[in-house]
């Protein structure tokens, strides 16, 4: 039933621009990464809560391409996008912290030394936006295709040289101050509370045993001394 | 249009645990006390409760109860070379900025200071002599003895619940507590929390190396204790969300919980909450000050507010901001070496290891803010030679964790991926198997590291941000060297399957990550108005009717945690006004 063609990017592009031509145009030859990428499990979807409020078409495809990068299925866990780590990123980005609550905005602005800290004239949404077009700039020189639609290993081989600083944008925002952002929202999506969209199930606490917000440790301190604790993971809509 | 109010005893400007206290003591005797707190007013029962105070999102990554950067800021530069840059966000340190202020999101750690810092300079000179102390090294002595504060640590450890175990009650020694500690006069108020596995092996470990560990002393409530004021606290619940959260259980001492609610109960005193004071206004002659203007945040009014005491007890660095903004004392000059106000910013410094061991369950979401132990042997110890070392100061060493929640904390070996099935795996092991032991170290006055007013950024009150001009010098590298040594030492010695080590730190200051909320120095206690700008009464040189309280006032900052002295002092401050100048007001010491 998924398999398909195209994306959903492509899909909605072409129901926009209308007529086979311009989906001929656009398609792109789905990898098998890729077209394994596109399929989110049953259950999961259906928790979901649906759609974006930031993130546009090209944007979505990113992030739900690097999280499950990041994140991939496996023993351990479901993917980044079966975890709702996107959305946790989307709605991030559409909320206060994205819109720049509680960071200074006033100029001169000015790089400074790292110690300094964070410089740019910048919203975390604008540095998300600007960033993800410089990364899929740079793939497209690269690869010739946007980061979502590169292969595995060359997924691999970008957020490499995003995190060692080794790739460079052009007139964009500096690269470590953009991967730092990109990854800390990552685990973010991963550990904060089900109730900001990611952490699906808990599932990111249950990765490392983490009981949520129990809070009645008192006589567990010398019950469980050097044991394990034996928890399902509680959150905060559990006790709401 | 700027709207005078009616005339009050004593303004306070900032209510956590300083205002707090002096709150609930001045209005004991009678007088009019308004205190105007830039933050908004939090409950335990309303703001710190279950489940939604569970969040580490909310508390700890977006700072919920922390100053908003976007309103008012600092500059920073590690030298005076550099330029200044706004601190866009918070990072390496976080002030509180609701009622209760940093009181609330605390961890309760609590030290007496002793006369190892009060009298710093002359001990160092005494024992390795003057040419030990660097030049630019500007540390000097407070003007007040461990014996004089004694009596006011006592009243702010019963008061704020710290559960510990003494190491020497009026000169005895006492074991399993810390040997090196200066006398006190009776136990604490409650005895340890029950220490968990990652300080028990470090405590072993510590012992064996022949070291002398104890448990920290925390305001974390062993059991349910009801302290001498009559405010109740449940007993901790090691929950793991202590540092950076309100406490549920009411078993944190915190000032909302505690002198607080005693003085709001009192018809004399007043609190007004979303007040940011923007001045203290100084009086005609130039001698007193005369109260202070504020905004209400809430609809922009502006209020002038007449008093005939002020006492700034806002965070430390809010404290020194007012000062200079108001023109109160000359503002230091780091080239000249003249002038007080901003003289002496101290931090402090650190190092961490990681030991990993495989197969051994920590279960670190079990944990009390102080529930580590830890070894004052190269601190308070005055036999630790400091000669061979070439350095002034010293660090404590602990053993546990620190705020081990899962966005912040998850620790993996050195050599592990950032991403993909490898590293999940990683964390997946390790969260639960492995320990940290980290050290905190003293940060001793440097000349060139100081504030003063920034000349570009400003806040959202129109007036310039304080610039901040700091970093470690040769002195701290030395230290951080021999801490990271020790705690490598150590954590060796425990046979960890894995070790990420200690390493001396050399690079620059930061603004990120969080480093410590221990922000020190800019209107320092002293014996005199040539170099320091507050007498040992924290009562300002130039203005009789001002005391500025907190840990701006310490003229060097020491491996220890600073809320201890900070509420000594905060008591004993209150008795110096009672008892002696209301009786007869004027300097409480003669220039």
């Amino acid at each position: 039933m998924k398999k398909q063609e195209f994306d959903r990017r492509d899909f909605l592009k072409t129901a926009v621009v209308g007529g086979a031509a311009a989906a001929g145009g656009t398609a792109a030859i789905a990898t098998p990464e890729v077209a394994q990428a596109e399929q989110p499990a049953a259950a999961a979807e259906a928790a979901a809560p649906a759609g974006y409020a930031f993130l546009n078409l090209d944007e979505a495809a990113f992030v739900e391409a690097l999280v499950d990068h990041m994140i991939p299925a496996d023993e351990i866990s479901p993917k980044g996008t079966d975890l709702g780590v996107n959305i946790y990123i989307d709605r991030a980005l559409a909320g206060a912290w994205g819109k720049g609550e509680r960071l200074y905005m006033q100029g001169p602005w000015k790089l400074g030394s790292p110690s300094q800290g964070y410089q740019l004239p910048l919203t975390p949404a604008q540095l998300y936006r600007a960033g993800i077009a410089a990364t899929n700039a740079h793939c497209r020189k690269a690869y010739g295709k946007p980061f979502d639609r590169i292969a595995d290993a060359q997924r691999q081989e970008v957020l490499i040289g995003l995190s060692t600083g080794k790739i460079t944008f052009d007139n964009g925002p500096p690269v470590r101050v953009f991967w730092t952002t990109l990854y800390q929202t990552v685990i973010e999506g991963m550990y904060s509370d089900p109730i900001y969209g990611g952490n699906r199930n808990k599932a990111g606490w249950a990765i490392i045993g983490f009981p949520g917000i129990i809070a009645v440790h008192r006589d567990h301190v010398a019950q469980y001394r050097g044991k394990p604790f034996p928890s399902k993971p509680v959150g905060i809509a559990d006790m709401s | 249009m700027t709207t005078k109010l009616k005339e009050v005893d004593v303004v306070i400007v900032g209510l956590g645990w300083t205002g707090g206290i002096l709150a609930k003591e001045l209005t004991e005797t009678g007088l009019k006390v308004v205190a105007l707190e830039r933050g908004s007013p939090r409950s335990s029962e309303n703001d710190y409760s279950l489940p939604n105070i569970r969040d580490e999102l909310r508390y700890v990554v977006r700072h919920d109860l922390m100053q908003n950067t976007a309103r008012d800021t600092i500059t920073v530069r590690n030298n005076p070379q550099q330029d200044s840059l706004p601190m866009r966000r918070l990072g390496s340190f976080l002030p509180g900025e609701v009622v209760g202020g940093s009181g609330v999101h605390w961890s309760g750690h609590t030290w007496r200071w002793t006369d190892m810092e009060f009298k710093v300079r002359s001990n160092y000179e005494e024992r390795y002599g003057k040419k030990f102390i660097p030049d630019d090294m500007t540390i000097q002595d407070w003007g007040i003895s461990y014996a004089e504060l004694e009596p006011y640590y006592d009243k702010f450890e019963y008061t704020a619940a710290v559960s510990g175990k003494a190491g020497n009650i009026g000169g005895q020694i006492k074991d399993g507590g810390n040997p090196f500690e200066a006398p006190r006069a009776r136990e604490y108020p409650l005895p340890p929390l029950t220490p968990i596995l990652a300080s028990e092996m470090f405590t072993d470990a510590a012992r064996n190396a022949g070291y002398h560990p104890f448990p920290r002393p925390s305001a974390n409530a062993s059991q349910p204790y009801t302290n001498p004021d009559g405010s109740k606290f449940g007993g901790c619940q090691y929950c793991g969300y202590c540092q950076r959260f309100g406490c549920e259980a009411n078993a944190k001492g915190s000032p909302h919980m505690t002198v607080i609610p005693i003085a709001m109960a009192r018809p004399n005193f007043e609190l007004r909450t979303n007040s940011w004071v923007t001045k203290v206004l100084k009086d005609s002659d130039g001698k007193r000050v005369s109260g202070v203007t504020y905004t209400n945040v809430l609809n922009g009014e502006e209020f002038e507010q007449p008093a005939t005491i002020v006492l700034l007890c806002a965070y430390a660095i809010n404290n020194v901001h007012l000062m200079l903004l108001s023109g109160i004392g000359a503002p230091y000059d780091p080239v000249a070496q003249q002038g007080v106000i901003g003289k002496n910013y101290c931090y402090q410094t650190g190092a961490a290891a990681t030991l990993f061991f495989d197969g051994k369950f920590f279960n670190p979401f079990m944990n009390a803010g102080g529930s580590n132990a830890t070894i004052d042997d190269f601190n308070s110890n005055w036999a630790f030679d400091r000669a061979p070392l070439d350095f002034v100061g010293g660090y404590v060493v602990a053993g546990g964790f620190n705020t081990p929640l899962p966005i912040g904390y998850r620790p993996v070996p050195s050599g592990t991926p950032q991403w993909g099935s490898e590293w999940k795996r990683a964390t997946a092991k390790w969260y639960q198997t492995a320990m940290v032991i980290n050290a905190s170290g003293s940060v001793m006055a440097n000349r060139y590291n100081c504030y003063d007013l920034d000349p570009t950024y400003r806040n959202a009150f129109g007036q310039p941000l304080m610039r901040m001009t700091f970093d470690y010098k040769v002195n701290e590298h030395r230290m951080g060297g021999h801490a990271a040594q020790t705690i490598n030492t150590i954590a060796k010695s425990m046979n960890p399957t894995k070790l990420n080590p200690a390493s001396a730190r050399t690079d620059p200051w930061t603004v990120v990550p969080y480093q410590s909320t221990h922000n020190t120095g800019g209107t320092i206690m002293g014996t005199n108005p040539r170099d320091s700008a507050v007498n040992k009464y924290l009562q300002s040189w130039d203005c009789h009717n001002l005391f500025v309280v907190g840990a701006n006032v310490f003229p060097h900052n020491s491996a220890y945690n600073p809320t201890g002295p900070v509420g000594a002092l905060a008591y004993w401050t209150a008795d110096a006004i009672k008892n002696r100048y209301l009786k007869n007001p004027g300097p409480l010491v003669q220039a």
